[in-house]
Parts: structure tokens; sequence; C-alpha cells
């Protein structure tokens, strides 16, 4: 890949410009304003009337009481939550998906239609799938229980969304359903680089299966699926329609995003939800840059 | 001799019994991959199926599971475009997401050039900001994006929805736009730049009907990301009317929290969901390319 560096700076800055001033007006003075806001006491009802207050939400010392976000329970428990659930659910998307690759990187009859079905789940909007899995897993009516009943597992309906010690289990559910597909995908195009000629080698010296998919295969397609991981857990760090629509406000599957959410809208303390905002993105530059840094190589590489 | 017999005999003995014990291996193998198929083909499909279902149930119906449609009732598809607006978000979603993709694209596509082919300083530290911006959480923007929308006079209003989309489309079409561009011959380029071409005929006339198929994959990718959209679709409108389809289903409500009409819930989900999953399985394999291309980053 070569460039032509022909073109004045000017040129350079026109073609450009339309993308720099589309980003800092949605994302960079918005941004900008949410960390504002967070060392304020504005409301949402009138965002024009508010006073500095520093530090004091995200912690201060008031009657020998430490308040803020950083003394919040609510806030941790919401912190908790989301690293449980992108640990958890990217984990399992992982494996998953890798599963399904090797499946789909095989040759079978019909190969055609099993590749097109598992792009269904990805196809289907979150909120659809979180309203579609709330019905499945309706505690009285739900075909999830009937089906476990069935089979013997259970004796009796559980609460899955409502019941504090299984939602967060039932909300991890919904997004391995949903997200596999897209792990799968991008696993199988690491897959079809590879050379065949490995494959058969391996075959031609006798290697187990078992044994050329940890020696041979999966470290070579590490990369590329470490990628789709990096990927998918920034994405689950700011999970929030699937939370919202299976379990609504319950605190035991509360994300940060959630929490910042109802702080800004429902409760409307601008300052307080801009605070849990600005950690939250904070969070997850901090994994961004961490993740560049460690890819900068390929990176540059690449272009 | 006798020797000889015995150990051609057990040879061949051992033999058959090797490819015997192979044979049955080979069919074990091929029924349980089968079963492993039909397990992914289930857990994939039978969500959706059952959505389908539950859709055509009426009344008490909905309240026994079944695994097939025993009576066929469309009052769900009826009652949802009654008892709410819903034609309306549905025209609402497309009014945004056709919108948000044709400026997305028209922006990046001057941008796309710069990146992918011309070499300046600061060319790499842009891509990477533009790969931070995609990463961003939404919520982070949410306050300072309702003041700006608020003073924009765009509250309740789907402009607010096409304005604040470009975040999270803008850097998408970019980076995946920019890698199609720097796969194309470097000859192209130096063709038109002999004839004296500016950059504005270099784009419009050289590249773009080059870029056709990867415009129409990024745009769809796109324009799937701004349909599915449901934080910004619910905090900056307010009325039924304004609403997009994700947020008019999430909203769907009964008399209680415990009455929900999940018949109604599910007709409208089998509304919205079938032509996207027809569009997604028409260009299967140019998503598969986006996607990849959008994805494999550093």
């Amino acid at each position: 890949m070569s460039r032509i560096s022909t073109g004045s700076w000017w040129q350079i800055v026109w073609l450009l410009l339309p993308v720099l001033v589309t980003l800092f007006a949605v994302a960079g003075w918005p941004l900008f304003r949410t960390i504002w806001f967070s060392f304020t006491d504005a409301s949402l009802a009138n965002l024009d009337h508010y006073t500095f207050v520093g530090l004091e939400n995200y912690l201060v010392r008031y009657q020998n009481q430490w308040f803020g976000l950083l003394a919040d329970s609510v806030w941790w428990n919401a912190v908790y939550n989301t690293l449980f659930f992108t640990v958890v659910s990217v984990a399992m998307e992982t494996v998953l998906g890798v599963a399904i690759a090797l499946t789909l990187h095989k040759t079978f009859p019909g190969r055609g239609w099993v590749r097109a079905a598992v792009l269904i789940p990805w196809a289907i909007p979150t909120i659809v799938s979180a309203r579609m899995w709330s019905w499945m897993l309706h505690d009285q009516f739900g075909v999830i229980n009937d089906l476990l009943i069935l089979c013997g597992l259970i004796s009796e309906p559980l609460a899955w969304t409502a019941d504090p010690d299984l939602s967060m289990w039932a909300v991890i559910l919904v997004d391995v359903w949903k997200t596999t597909p897209f792990m799968a995908l991008l696993t199988l195009a690491a897959l079809q680089m590879l050379p065949k000629e490995l494959f058969e080698a391996a075959k031609v010296d006798g290697v187990s299966t078992i044994k050329t998919f940890w020696k041979v295969t999966l470290p070579l397609i590490a990369p590329g699926v470490m990628v789709a991981v990096v990927f998918r857990a920034l994405d689950a760090l700011r999970v929030f329609d699937l939370i919202y629509v299976l379990t609504a406000n319950s605190t035991a599957t509360m994300s940060m995003s959630v929490f910042a959410r109802q702080q800004l809208v429902a409760f409307q303390l601008v300052g307080y939800g801009s605070a849990a905002s600005t950690m939250l993105f904070m969070v997850i530059a901090l994994c961004t840059v961490i993740f560049l840094y460690a890819g900068r190589h390929r990176f540059y590489q690449r272009f | 001799m006798l020797g000889g017999i015995v150990f051609i005999s057990v040879f061949k003995v051992d033999f058959g019994l090797a490819i015997s014990s192979l044979k049955i291996k080979k069919i074990l193998t091929k029924i349980g991959f089968t079963i492993w198929l039909v397990c992914i083909l289930i857990y994939c499909i039978f969500p959706f199926y059952y959505a389908i279902i539950s859709s055509f149930k009426e009344g008490a119906e909905l309240f026994q599971v079944d695994y097939w449609v025993k009576h066929w009732h469309w009052t769900n598809y009826l009652a949802v475009f009654e008892q709410q607006p819903f034609g309306i978000n549905i025209i609402n979603s497309i009014i945004v997401s056709t919108l948000v993709v044709f400026i997305s694209l028209l922006l990046s596509v001057t941008a796309a050039y710069a990146l992918g082919r011309r070499e300046f300083y600061g060319r790499k530290t842009l891509l990477m900001v533009v790969l931070g911006v995609s990463m961003f959480p939404q919520v982070a923007v949410l306050s300072g994006l309702f003041e700006l929308i608020q003073w924009l006079g765009l509250y309740n209003h789907l402009g607010s929805l096409i304005l604040s989309y470009l975040i999270f489309t803008v850097p998408f079409t970019v980076w995946v736009l920019t890698t199609f561009m720097q796969q194309l011959p470097l000859e192209i380029e130096e063709a038109a730049i002999m004839d004296g071409a500016r950059p504005r005929h270099m784009i419009f006339n050289v590249f773009l009907p080059l870029l056709w198929p990867a415009l129409v994959t990024t745009g769809l990718l796109a324009f799937i990301a701004a349909w599915n959209e449901f934080l910004f679709a619910l905090t900056f409108t307010l009325s039924e009317h304004q609403r997009t389809v994700p947020v008019a289903i999430a909203l769907i409500s009964g008399a209680s929290q415990h009455e929900l009409p999940w018949g109604i819930i599910m007709a409208a989900s089998v509304v919205v969901t079938v032509p996207l999953i027809v569009l997604v399985l028409i260009f299967q394999r140019k998503i598969v390319a986006g996607l990849t291309a959008g994805a494999v980053k550093g």
C-alpha cells in the first residue's frame, strides 16, 4: 500500500473538515459539556441555571459522613454488575462463537442455510430480542419454564427476570444469544484466512483433531478473535437497552449506563448523572487506550 | 508356515476389526455432528419462531405453551396499528435511518479519500481518534447532547435523532470506507492526476463508481444500527408520534405491569423484524465482508 503525497495541506483540511466538524458537534462538545455538568448542580428541568459545586457530585464530606458518587453503594453495585456482565457474557460468547465458527468452517450439505440461520439473532433489534426473551422467560406462561419442567430439570416455574438471584443470568443469556453470531462470523473470517496446507500437513503427520485445534488453529486465529473480544467487551461495558427492557430499573441488574440515565432523566439530577457518565466514559476510555496501545504495532502496519 | 498363516489370519482379523471400529467411529461422529448442527439451528431460530407463534394467539390461548400455530388469529396485527400510531413509528424509523445513512456517507466519503489515499502528518492519529469515538459510551454525551438539542430547538423532533445518531454512524462509515479505499490500486489515481483531475473530480468521478459495493454494505450496516438505536430515541422524544420503532415496542404496556399485551408486543416485533431478516439474508455475504472490514482493526 502506498499513498500519493501530493496536494496541499489546505486541500486535505478541506477534505477532512465535514467529518471533523460533525464529530466535534456531536461527540467532542457534548462530552465536554457532560464533564462540565458533573461539577455543577444542574437539573434537567432548567439547564440554564446552575452553580459550580466542584467535586461534590463525586465525593464530599458532610457532617462526618461521605456523600457523592464514590460513596454511593448503588453506584458501586452498578459498577460490579457491569463488570460481571461484561466478563461472563463475553467469555461465554467467545467460547460459543469459536465453536460455531469451527462448525461452519467444515463442509457439509446445507452449510449456506445454517450460516444464514446463525445471522438471524444478530439481525433482530436488541429491543425486540429483549421483549421476545422476556416473554419466553415469563414466570407463569413462559416456554423456557415449560421446557425445563418437561425435561424434569426444575419442579416449579422460576421467575427469571424478577428473582434477583436469576435476573443477571437471564440478561447474560439473552446477550449471549444476540451477540454470539458476531463472534462466530469474525472467528470464521479469521479461520478462512488460514492456509489449508497447514491442516493437511497436520493430518498427514497424524496429529489428532483436538491437538491440531489447540496447537495450530487456536494460536493462529487468536489475534483475530482477540479483536472481536475487545470490540465486544467495550460494547458490553456500555450496555443499556437490553437491561432497561428486560429488568427495568432493578438494582440486581442495573448497569453503569442504566444508573447514569436514571439519575439524569428519571431523577432529573444532571449534575450527579453527568458525574456517573463521566466515570463510565473514563473507564471505557482507559480500556480503549490500553487496547489501542497494545495493538498499535498491528495498527501501524496496516495503515 | 503355520506360523505364517496364524500371523496372516491374526493380521486379517485385526485389520477387519480396525476397519469396522473406524466405520462405527465415523458414523458416530457424523451423528454427533448432525445433532450439534440441529442444536445450533434450534438455538438460533427458535426464539423468533416462538415470537411468530405467539403473535397469532388470542386471549387465553397465550397462557398455554404451544409449539405450533393451532388457530391463525390476525387480531394482534390489527391491534398494533389501531391502538397506537405504529405506522407512523415505522415511517419515523425509516426517515431517521435513511437520512442518517445518507448524511454520514456523504460526509465520510471525502474524509475516507484523504485518510485512505493521501499521506499527511497526523493521519494515523486521526484514524485512532475516529476509532476512539466509535467506542464512545452513548450515555457519556447524553446530558451535553440534551443541552445542544434543546438549544437547537430539536427536542421531541426527529431532527434530534438524526443529529445524535451521527455519533455512531460517522466513525463507522469513515473507518470502513477508508479500509475499502486503501484496497484500490494506486494506478487509478496516477492516471487521473496525470490528466490534472482535482480531488473533487477524483472522488466523485473516479472513486465513487468503484466504491458502490462498499457504500451499499456500509450503508446497510449503518442503517441497521440507526434502526435499532434505543437510548437517544428514548431520551430525546416524548410524544407517541415522534417515537421510533424500538421505543414504541419497548413502551407498549397494558393496564398494569402484570398484564402486558404479549400477543400485540410479539406482533409488533415480527412486523419490524421480518424486513430486517430478509435484508440480512439477501446481503449476507456483503454484511459479513463489511463487519470484518469494520472490526479488523489495529
